[in-house]
Protein backbone atom coordinates (compact mmCIF):
# COMPACT_ATOMS: atom_id res chain seq x y z
CA UNK A 1 0.00 0.00 0.00
CA UNK A 2 1.04 3.19 -1.02
CA UNK A 3 1.13 5.98 1.88
CA UNK A 4 -1.07 8.58 0.77
CA UNK A 5 -1.00 10.90 4.43
CA UNK A 6 -0.17 10.47 7.78
CA UNK A 7 -3.35 11.84 10.49
CA UNK A 8 -3.26 13.88 13.11
CA UNK A 9 -3.21 11.02 15.13
CA UNK A 10 -0.27 9.21 14.16
CA UNK A 11 -2.06 6.78 12.06
CA UNK A 12 -1.76 6.81 8.32
CA UNK A 13 -3.89 6.67 4.98
CA UNK A 14 -2.56 4.60 2.88
CA UNK A 15 -4.35 3.59 -0.65
CA UNK A 16 -4.95 0.54 -2.45
CA UNK A 17 -6.54 -0.44 -5.54
CA UNK A 18 -7.92 3.64 -5.12
CA UNK A 19 -9.17 2.54 -1.90
CA UNK A 20 -7.77 4.06 1.45
CA UNK A 21 -6.89 2.24 4.44
CA UNK A 22 -6.18 3.30 8.10
CA UNK A 23 -2.93 1.75 8.55
CA UNK A 24 -0.75 1.93 12.08
CA UNK A 25 2.45 2.82 11.74
CA UNK A 26 3.72 2.40 15.33
CA UNK A 27 6.11 -0.55 14.29
CA UNK A 28 8.21 1.22 11.36
CA UNK A 29 10.31 4.12 11.45
CA UNK A 30 10.34 7.68 9.67
CA UNK A 31 7.55 6.64 6.97
CA UNK A 32 6.43 9.60 4.85
CA UNK A 33 3.88 10.06 1.98
CA UNK A 34 4.80 8.30 -1.07
CA UNK A 35 6.28 5.23 0.94
CA UNK A 36 5.28 1.98 -0.15
CA UNK A 37 4.20 -0.02 3.46
CA UNK A 38 3.68 -3.67 4.04
CA UNK A 39 1.02 -4.30 5.52
CA UNK A 40 -0.27 -6.69 8.23
CA UNK A 41 -3.19 -7.37 10.60
CA UNK A 42 -3.81 -3.63 9.99
CA UNK A 43 -0.25 -2.64 11.10
CA UNK A 44 2.62 -1.49 8.86
CA UNK A 45 5.53 -4.10 9.51
CA UNK A 46 8.08 -2.61 6.86
CA UNK A 47 8.89 0.20 4.15
CA UNK A 48 9.46 -0.85 0.43
CA UNK A 49 12.56 -0.15 -0.16
CA UNK A 50 12.48 1.37 -3.72
CA UNK A 51 16.04 1.00 -4.81
CA UNK A 52 16.15 -2.39 -4.14
CA UNK A 53 12.97 -2.97 -5.87
CA UNK A 54 13.91 -1.43 -8.77
CA UNK A 55 17.39 -3.56 -9.29
CA UNK A 56 15.82 -6.71 -8.90
CA UNK A 57 12.60 -5.64 -11.59
CA UNK A 58 15.86 -4.71 -13.92
CA UNK A 59 17.16 -8.03 -13.28
CA UNK A 60 13.59 -9.40 -14.49
CA UNK A 61 13.37 -7.07 -17.50
CA UNK A 62 16.87 -8.49 -18.71
CA UNK A 63 16.18 -12.06 -18.00
CA UNK A 64 13.01 -10.59 -20.18
CA UNK A 65 14.61 -9.69 -22.92
CA UNK A 66 16.75 -12.70 -23.41
CA UNK A 67 13.60 -14.74 -24.17
CA UNK A 68 12.80 -11.88 -26.19
CA UNK A 69 15.76 -11.52 -28.80
CA UNK A 70 15.81 -15.26 -28.91
CA UNK A 71 12.19 -15.82 -29.58
CA UNK A 72 13.21 -13.01 -32.53
CA UNK A 73 16.45 -14.97 -33.92
CA UNK A 74 14.11 -17.99 -33.73
CA UNK A 75 11.44 -16.79 -35.89
CA UNK A 76 13.79 -15.05 -38.29
CA UNK A 77 15.41 -18.44 -39.20
CA UNK A 78 14.04 -20.08 -42.20
CA UNK B 1 1.50 -0.67 -10.79
CA UNK B 2 4.93 -1.70 -11.70
CA UNK B 3 5.56 -3.06 -8.02
CA UNK B 4 2.83 -5.72 -8.65
CA UNK B 5 2.89 -5.97 -12.48
CA UNK B 6 6.77 -6.34 -12.81
CA UNK B 7 7.19 -9.37 -10.74
CA UNK B 8 4.53 -11.25 -12.81
CA UNK B 9 6.33 -10.69 -16.12
CA UNK B 10 5.57 -13.75 -18.01
CA UNK B 11 8.45 -13.84 -20.30
CA UNK B 12 11.30 -13.63 -16.87
CA UNK B 13 9.18 -16.60 -15.63
CA UNK B 14 9.93 -18.44 -18.66
CA UNK B 15 13.28 -17.47 -18.65
CA UNK B 16 13.62 -18.82 -14.93
CA UNK B 17 11.79 -21.65 -15.46
CA UNK B 18 14.43 -22.77 -18.27
CA UNK B 19 17.10 -22.25 -15.98
CA UNK B 20 15.60 -24.04 -13.58
CA UNK B 21 14.99 -27.46 -16.07
CA UNK B 22 18.97 -26.75 -16.61
CA UNK B 23 19.64 -26.95 -13.03
CA UNK B 24 17.32 -30.07 -12.31
CA UNK B 25 18.49 -31.86 -15.16
CA UNK B 26 22.44 -31.09 -13.47
CA UNK B 27 21.33 -32.48 -10.48
CA UNK B 28 19.59 -35.79 -12.30
CA UNK B 29 23.15 -36.28 -13.67
CA UNK B 30 24.88 -36.46 -9.92
CA UNK B 31 21.74 -38.90 -9.20
CA UNK B 32 19.82 -35.84 -7.07
CA UNK B 33 16.65 -35.09 -5.86
CA UNK B 34 15.71 -31.59 -3.84
CA UNK B 35 13.03 -31.46 -1.63
CA UNK B 36 12.38 -27.50 -0.50
CA UNK B 37 10.16 -27.34 2.24
CA UNK B 38 8.03 -23.64 2.17
CA UNK B 39 7.23 -22.53 5.54
CA UNK B 40 4.29 -20.00 4.99
CA UNK B 41 0.94 -20.21 4.02
CA UNK B 42 1.14 -17.22 1.46
CA UNK B 43 3.79 -19.07 -0.24
CA UNK B 44 1.65 -22.18 -0.31
CA UNK B 45 -0.98 -20.37 -1.82
CA UNK B 46 1.13 -18.28 -3.99
CA UNK B 47 2.76 -21.57 -5.51
CA UNK B 48 -0.55 -23.17 -6.18
CA UNK B 49 -2.21 -20.24 -7.32
CA UNK B 50 0.45 -19.67 -10.02
CA UNK B 51 0.57 -23.83 -11.19
CA UNK B 52 4.85 -23.21 -10.26
CA UNK B 53 4.97 -27.31 -9.02
CA UNK B 54 3.84 -27.88 -12.48
CA UNK B 55 6.55 -25.79 -14.03
CA UNK B 56 9.62 -27.58 -11.98
CA UNK B 57 11.31 -30.69 -13.17
CA UNK B 58 10.76 -33.82 -11.64
CA UNK B 59 13.24 -34.31 -9.22
CA UNK B 60 12.85 -30.66 -7.31
CA UNK B 61 9.68 -31.16 -4.93
CA UNK B 62 7.78 -28.10 -3.37
CA UNK B 63 6.68 -29.52 0.13
CA UNK B 64 4.38 -27.33 2.35
CA UNK B 65 5.07 -26.95 5.68
CA UNK B 66 4.07 -25.30 8.94
CA UNK B 67 3.23 -22.21 7.66
CA UNK B 68 -0.35 -22.10 8.27
CA UNK B 69 -1.06 -20.97 11.80
CA UNK B 70 -4.80 -21.41 11.75
CA UNK B 71 -3.07 -24.98 10.85
CA UNK B 72 -0.94 -25.67 13.52
CA UNK B 73 -2.85 -24.42 16.60
CA UNK B 74 -3.97 -27.30 18.60
CA UNK B 75 -7.56 -28.58 18.81
CA UNK B 76 -7.16 -28.08 22.59
CA UNK B 77 -6.96 -24.34 21.96
CA UNK B 78 -10.14 -24.25 20.36
CA UNK B 79 -11.29 -26.23 23.42
CA UNK B 80 -10.50 -22.92 25.48
CA UNK B 81 -12.26 -20.59 23.14
CA UNK B 82 -15.10 -22.88 23.71
CA UNK B 83 -14.91 -22.94 27.40
CA UNK B 84 -14.16 -19.31 27.72
CA UNK B 85 -17.33 -18.49 25.87
CA UNK B 86 -18.92 -21.03 27.48
CA UNK B 87 -18.67 -18.64 30.36
CA UNK B 88 -20.25 -15.38 29.02
CA UNK B 89 -16.96 -13.90 27.10
CA UNK B 90 -17.37 -12.26 23.55
CA UNK B 91 -14.51 -14.51 22.11
CA UNK B 92 -13.27 -12.22 19.17
CA UNK B 93 -11.26 -14.12 16.32
CA UNK B 94 -9.86 -13.70 12.56
CA UNK B 95 -12.32 -15.41 10.19
CA UNK B 96 -11.00 -18.48 9.25
CA UNK B 97 -10.11 -19.88 13.31
CA UNK B 98 -14.11 -20.21 13.54
CA UNK B 99 -14.45 -23.36 11.98
CA UNK B 100 -11.43 -25.42 12.98
CA UNK B 101 -12.65 -28.26 15.00
CA UNK B 102 -11.85 -28.34 18.33
CA UNK B 103 -11.82 -31.84 19.89
CA UNK B 104 -15.15 -32.29 20.25
CA UNK B 105 -16.94 -28.87 18.76
CA UNK B 106 -16.25 -25.54 16.89
CA UNK B 107 -16.81 -21.93 17.15
CA UNK B 108 -19.35 -21.92 14.37
CA UNK B 109 -21.69 -25.19 16.39
CA UNK B 110 -20.85 -22.83 19.62
CA UNK B 111 -22.07 -19.38 17.79
CA UNK B 112 -25.01 -21.61 16.84
CA UNK B 113 -26.07 -22.33 20.06
CA UNK B 114 -25.69 -18.50 21.49
CA UNK B 115 -22.11 -17.95 21.80
CA UNK B 116 -20.99 -15.01 21.48
CA UNK B 117 -18.51 -15.52 18.62
CA UNK B 118 -17.15 -12.37 16.68
CA UNK B 119 -15.18 -12.36 13.52
CA UNK B 120 -12.94 -9.61 13.59
CA UNK B 121 -11.07 -7.99 10.29
CA UNK B 122 -8.07 -6.76 12.31
CA UNK B 123 -7.03 -7.47 16.05
CA UNK B 124 -7.63 -3.56 16.56
CA UNK B 125 -11.25 -4.32 16.02
CA UNK B 126 -11.62 -6.32 18.77
CA UNK B 127 -9.97 -4.05 21.34
CA UNK B 128 -12.67 -1.39 20.06
CA UNK B 129 -15.14 -3.98 20.69
CA UNK B 130 -14.06 -3.97 24.00
CA UNK B 131 -14.32 -0.26 24.45
CA UNK B 132 -17.20 0.11 23.03
CA UNK B 133 -18.70 -2.82 25.56
CA UNK B 134 -17.17 -2.15 29.16
CA UNK B 135 -19.38 -4.19 30.90
CA UNK B 136 -18.50 -7.37 28.88
CA UNK B 137 -14.76 -9.86 29.22
CA UNK B 138 -13.53 -9.49 25.07
CA UNK B 139 -11.27 -12.36 24.13
CA UNK B 140 -9.02 -12.05 21.37
CA UNK B 141 -7.85 -15.77 20.16
CA UNK B 142 -4.44 -13.99 19.52
CA UNK B 143 -2.34 -16.99 17.33
CA UNK B 144 -0.19 -16.30 14.62
CA UNK B 145 3.59 -16.20 13.65
CA UNK B 146 6.30 -12.91 14.28
CA UNK B 147 4.58 -10.96 11.58
CA UNK B 148 0.70 -11.33 13.45
CA UNK B 149 2.88 -11.40 16.94
CA UNK B 150 4.62 -7.72 16.46
CA UNK B 151 1.00 -6.06 15.68
CA UNK B 152 -0.58 -8.19 19.17
CA UNK B 153 2.03 -6.47 21.36
CA UNK B 154 1.21 -2.92 20.27
CA UNK B 155 -2.07 -3.83 20.78
CA UNK B 156 -1.49 -4.84 24.38
CA UNK B 157 0.00 -1.72 24.65
CA UNK B 158 -2.56 0.31 23.58
CA UNK B 159 -5.40 -1.69 25.85
CA UNK B 160 -3.36 -0.48 28.75
CA UNK B 161 -2.82 2.83 27.82
CA UNK B 162 -6.18 3.01 27.55
CA UNK B 163 -6.92 1.54 30.69
CA UNK B 164 -9.10 -1.01 28.74
CA UNK B 165 -9.70 -3.53 31.89
CA UNK B 166 -11.98 -5.83 29.77
CA UNK B 167 -9.49 -6.97 26.92
CA UNK B 168 -7.84 -10.07 27.22
CA UNK B 169 -5.97 -12.57 24.62
CA UNK B 170 -5.66 -16.25 24.26
CA UNK B 171 -2.36 -16.45 23.27
CA UNK B 172 -0.79 -19.59 21.21
CA UNK B 173 1.89 -17.63 19.08
CA UNK B 174 4.59 -19.43 17.18
CA UNK B 175 7.73 -19.10 16.65
CA UNK B 176 9.40 -19.55 13.01
CA UNK B 177 13.15 -20.82 13.68
CA UNK B 178 13.09 -23.63 16.38
CA UNK B 179 10.28 -25.64 14.09
CA UNK B 180 12.61 -24.86 11.31
CA UNK B 181 14.85 -26.64 13.79
CA UNK B 182 12.74 -29.29 14.97
CA UNK B 183 11.79 -29.77 10.87
CA UNK B 184 15.39 -30.47 10.31
CA UNK B 185 16.14 -33.25 13.23
CA UNK B 186 13.36 -35.04 12.79
CA UNK B 187 13.95 -38.54 10.78
CA UNK B 188 10.46 -39.21 8.71
CA UNK B 189 11.38 -36.24 6.81
CA UNK B 190 13.79 -35.14 4.40
CA UNK B 191 14.15 -31.76 3.61
CA UNK B 192 16.63 -30.30 1.72
CA UNK B 193 16.03 -26.87 1.34
CA UNK B 194 14.45 -24.04 3.35
CA UNK B 195 12.36 -21.23 0.94
CA UNK B 196 11.66 -19.40 3.63
CA UNK B 197 9.14 -16.99 4.80
CA UNK B 198 8.67 -13.36 3.49
CA UNK B 199 6.78 -11.56 6.28
CA UNK B 200 7.99 -13.71 8.84
CA UNK B 201 11.51 -12.85 8.03
CA UNK B 202 10.70 -8.87 7.94
CA UNK B 203 10.45 -8.87 11.32
CA UNK B 204 12.84 -11.57 12.30
CA UNK B 205 15.90 -10.72 9.63
CA UNK B 206 18.06 -12.95 7.71
CA UNK B 207 20.34 -13.46 10.95
CA UNK B 208 17.67 -15.55 12.32
CA UNK B 209 18.30 -18.29 9.78
CA UNK B 210 22.24 -18.09 10.00
CA UNK B 211 22.22 -20.74 12.57
CA UNK B 212 19.64 -23.34 11.07
CA UNK B 213 21.45 -23.08 7.69
CA UNK B 214 24.83 -23.42 9.38
CA UNK B 215 23.90 -26.19 11.76
CA UNK B 216 21.41 -28.29 9.68
CA UNK B 217 23.37 -27.81 6.59
CA UNK B 218 20.40 -26.57 4.36
CA UNK B 219 20.15 -23.65 2.20
CA UNK B 220 18.03 -20.82 3.50
CA UNK B 221 16.25 -18.50 0.63
CA UNK B 222 14.09 -16.23 1.39
CA UNK B 223 11.46 -15.00 -1.19
CA UNK B 224 8.50 -13.31 -1.54
CA UNK B 225 5.10 -14.02 -2.64
CA UNK B 226 4.88 -12.73 -6.45
CA UNK B 227 5.48 -15.62 -9.23
CA UNK B 228 9.13 -14.67 -10.31
CA UNK B 229 9.97 -13.84 -6.32
CA UNK B 230 9.50 -18.00 -5.76
CA UNK B 231 11.04 -19.16 -9.08
CA UNK B 232 13.96 -16.63 -8.07
CA UNK B 233 14.04 -18.54 -4.82
CA UNK B 234 14.14 -22.04 -6.27
CA UNK B 235 16.61 -20.99 -8.58
CA UNK B 236 18.42 -19.29 -5.59
CA UNK B 237 18.20 -22.54 -3.62
CA UNK B 238 19.14 -25.10 -6.19
CA UNK B 239 22.36 -22.98 -7.69
CA UNK B 240 23.34 -23.80 -4.06
CA UNK B 241 22.50 -27.54 -3.76
CA UNK B 242 24.69 -28.07 -7.34
CA UNK B 243 27.65 -25.86 -5.52
CA UNK B 244 26.61 -27.69 -2.22
CA UNK B 245 26.91 -24.47 -0.37
CA UNK B 246 24.58 -24.32 2.22
CA UNK B 247 23.75 -20.54 3.18
CA UNK B 248 21.14 -17.73 3.59
CA UNK B 249 20.51 -16.16 0.78
CA UNK B 250 17.75 -13.13 0.66
CA UNK B 251 16.10 -12.24 -2.30
CA UNK B 252 13.41 -10.10 -0.90
CA UNK B 253 15.81 -7.50 0.30
CA UNK B 254 13.29 -5.34 -0.81
CA UNK B 255 11.23 -5.74 2.57
CA UNK B 256 13.97 -7.66 4.60
CA UNK B 257 17.22 -6.24 6.03
CA UNK B 258 19.72 -8.26 7.87
CA UNK B 259 18.44 -7.26 11.09
CA UNK B 260 14.84 -7.65 11.07
CA UNK B 261 12.44 -4.58 12.22
CA UNK B 262 14.41 -3.92 15.63
CA UNK B 263 11.42 -1.82 16.66
CA UNK B 264 8.82 -4.81 16.49
CA UNK B 265 11.48 -7.15 18.00
CA UNK B 266 11.94 -4.57 20.94
CA UNK B 267 7.42 -4.85 20.96
CA UNK B 268 7.84 -8.43 21.36
CA UNK B 269 10.54 -8.60 23.83
CA UNK B 270 8.70 -5.80 26.20
CA UNK B 271 5.46 -7.85 26.24
CA UNK B 272 6.21 -11.73 25.59
CA UNK B 273 8.58 -13.81 26.55
CA UNK B 274 9.26 -17.65 25.29
CA UNK B 275 7.62 -20.76 26.46
CA UNK B 276 7.33 -24.34 25.17
CA UNK B 277 4.88 -24.37 22.72
CA UNK B 278 2.13 -27.64 21.08
CA UNK B 279 2.00 -27.21 17.37
CA UNK B 280 -0.65 -29.68 15.62
CA UNK B 281 1.49 -32.33 13.70
CA UNK B 282 4.88 -31.34 15.63
CA UNK B 283 4.47 -31.70 19.24
CA UNK B 284 5.49 -29.89 21.85
CA UNK B 285 8.93 -27.86 20.60
CA UNK B 286 10.60 -25.83 23.62
CA UNK B 287 10.80 -22.26 23.22
CA UNK B 288 8.66 -22.33 20.02
CA UNK B 289 6.09 -20.26 21.48
CA UNK B 290 5.11 -16.89 23.17
CA UNK B 291 3.10 -15.69 25.96
CA UNK B 292 2.47 -12.56 27.58
CA UNK B 293 4.69 -11.73 30.44
CA UNK B 294 3.55 -12.20 34.19
CA UNK B 295 3.27 -8.10 34.59
CA UNK B 296 0.82 -8.35 31.88
CA UNK B 297 -1.20 -11.28 32.87
CA UNK B 298 -4.39 -8.92 33.29
CA UNK B 299 -4.59 -9.36 29.57
CA UNK B 300 -4.08 -12.80 29.48
CA UNK B 301 -7.34 -14.59 29.33
CA UNK B 302 -5.94 -18.12 30.62
CA UNK B 303 -4.43 -16.59 33.96
CA UNK B 304 -7.67 -14.21 33.62
CA UNK B 305 -10.25 -17.09 33.69
CA UNK B 306 -7.94 -19.96 34.95
CA UNK B 307 -8.68 -21.65 31.72
CA UNK B 308 -5.83 -24.42 30.73
CA UNK B 309 -4.97 -25.14 27.27
CA UNK B 310 -4.69 -28.96 26.99
CA UNK B 311 -3.41 -30.57 23.70
CA UNK B 312 -6.57 -32.10 22.85
CA UNK B 313 -7.87 -34.47 20.34
CA UNK B 314 -7.53 -34.54 16.52
CA UNK B 315 -10.33 -35.54 14.78
CA UNK B 316 -10.72 -39.26 13.46
CA UNK B 317 -8.99 -39.97 10.01
CA UNK B 318 -7.77 -36.03 9.88
CA UNK B 319 -4.51 -36.71 8.84
CA UNK B 320 -3.63 -32.37 9.14
CA UNK B 321 -0.88 -33.29 11.37
CA UNK B 322 1.05 -35.56 9.03
CA UNK B 323 0.62 -32.43 6.17
CA UNK B 324 1.59 -30.01 8.79
CA UNK B 325 4.82 -31.91 8.53
CA UNK B 326 5.32 -32.77 5.03
CA UNK B 327 5.45 -36.36 5.65
CA UNK B 328 2.15 -37.17 3.70
CA UNK B 329 0.47 -35.01 0.96
CA UNK B 330 -2.99 -33.98 1.33
CA UNK B 331 -3.91 -36.73 -1.02
CA UNK B 332 -2.53 -39.47 0.94
CA UNK B 333 -5.48 -38.41 3.43
CA UNK B 334 -8.68 -40.69 3.15
CA UNK B 335 -11.14 -37.99 3.60
CA UNK B 336 -9.19 -35.23 1.14
CA UNK B 337 -11.62 -34.31 -1.13
CA UNK B 338 -14.35 -36.74 -0.27
CA UNK B 339 -15.75 -36.04 2.98
CA UNK B 340 -13.20 -33.33 4.03
CA UNK B 341 -13.84 -30.16 1.50
CA UNK B 342 -13.68 -26.61 2.19
CA UNK B 343 -17.77 -26.44 2.40
CA UNK B 344 -17.24 -28.80 5.15
CA UNK B 345 -13.73 -29.32 6.47
CA UNK B 346 -12.67 -31.80 9.19
CA UNK B 347 -9.42 -30.55 9.58
CA UNK B 348 -7.71 -27.24 10.02
CA UNK B 349 -5.23 -27.62 7.13
CA UNK B 350 -9.05 -27.91 4.87
CA UNK B 351 -10.50 -24.61 6.64
CA UNK B 352 -7.89 -21.91 6.26
CA UNK B 353 -7.55 -19.81 3.17
CA UNK B 354 -3.86 -20.74 3.58
CA UNK B 355 -3.72 -24.20 4.47
CA UNK B 356 -1.95 -26.93 2.53
CA UNK B 357 -5.40 -29.43 1.90
CA UNK B 358 -7.11 -26.28 0.62
CA UNK B 359 -4.02 -25.17 -1.23
CA UNK B 360 -4.00 -28.89 -3.15
CA UNK B 361 -7.74 -28.67 -3.20
CA UNK B 362 -8.16 -25.31 -4.93
CA UNK B 363 -4.98 -25.52 -7.28
CA UNK B 364 -3.85 -28.57 -7.11
CA UNK B 365 -5.17 -30.16 -9.76
CA UNK B 366 -3.11 -33.20 -10.71
CA UNK B 367 -4.27 -34.74 -6.93
CA UNK B 368 -7.42 -33.77 -6.97
CA UNK B 369 -8.26 -34.71 -10.73
CA UNK B 370 -6.63 -38.15 -10.25
CA UNK B 371 -9.10 -38.80 -7.28
CA UNK B 372 -12.37 -37.51 -9.24
CA UNK B 373 -10.71 -39.72 -12.15
CA UNK B 374 -11.10 -42.92 -10.47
Amino acid sequence: MKLAEIRADGKGLAELDGCRHVVDLSLVNGVSPGAYLIVHAGYAIETLDQESADATLSLFEEMAKEVASETRSANAEP
Amino acid sequence: MKYIDGFRNPEAAAQFVRQIVAQGRALDEQGRRVHVMEVCGSHTMAIGRYGIRSLLPGNVELISGPGCPVCVTAPGYIDAALALAGRGAIVATFGDMVRVPGSDSDLTACRSQGGDVRVCYSPGAALELARRQPDRDVVFLAIGFETTIAPMACLVEEAQRQGVKNFSLLTAFKRVPPALRALLSDPEIRIDAFLCPAHVSAIIGTLAYDPIAADGRVPCVIAGFEPLDILYGVHGILAQVLNRQAKVENLYARVVRPEGNPKAQAMIARFLEPVDAAWRGLGVIPASGLALRSEYAMFDAAKKFGIAVCPGRQQAGCRCGEVIKGKIRPSACALFAKVCTPENPVGPCMVSAEGTCAAYFKYGLPDKTQGEKK
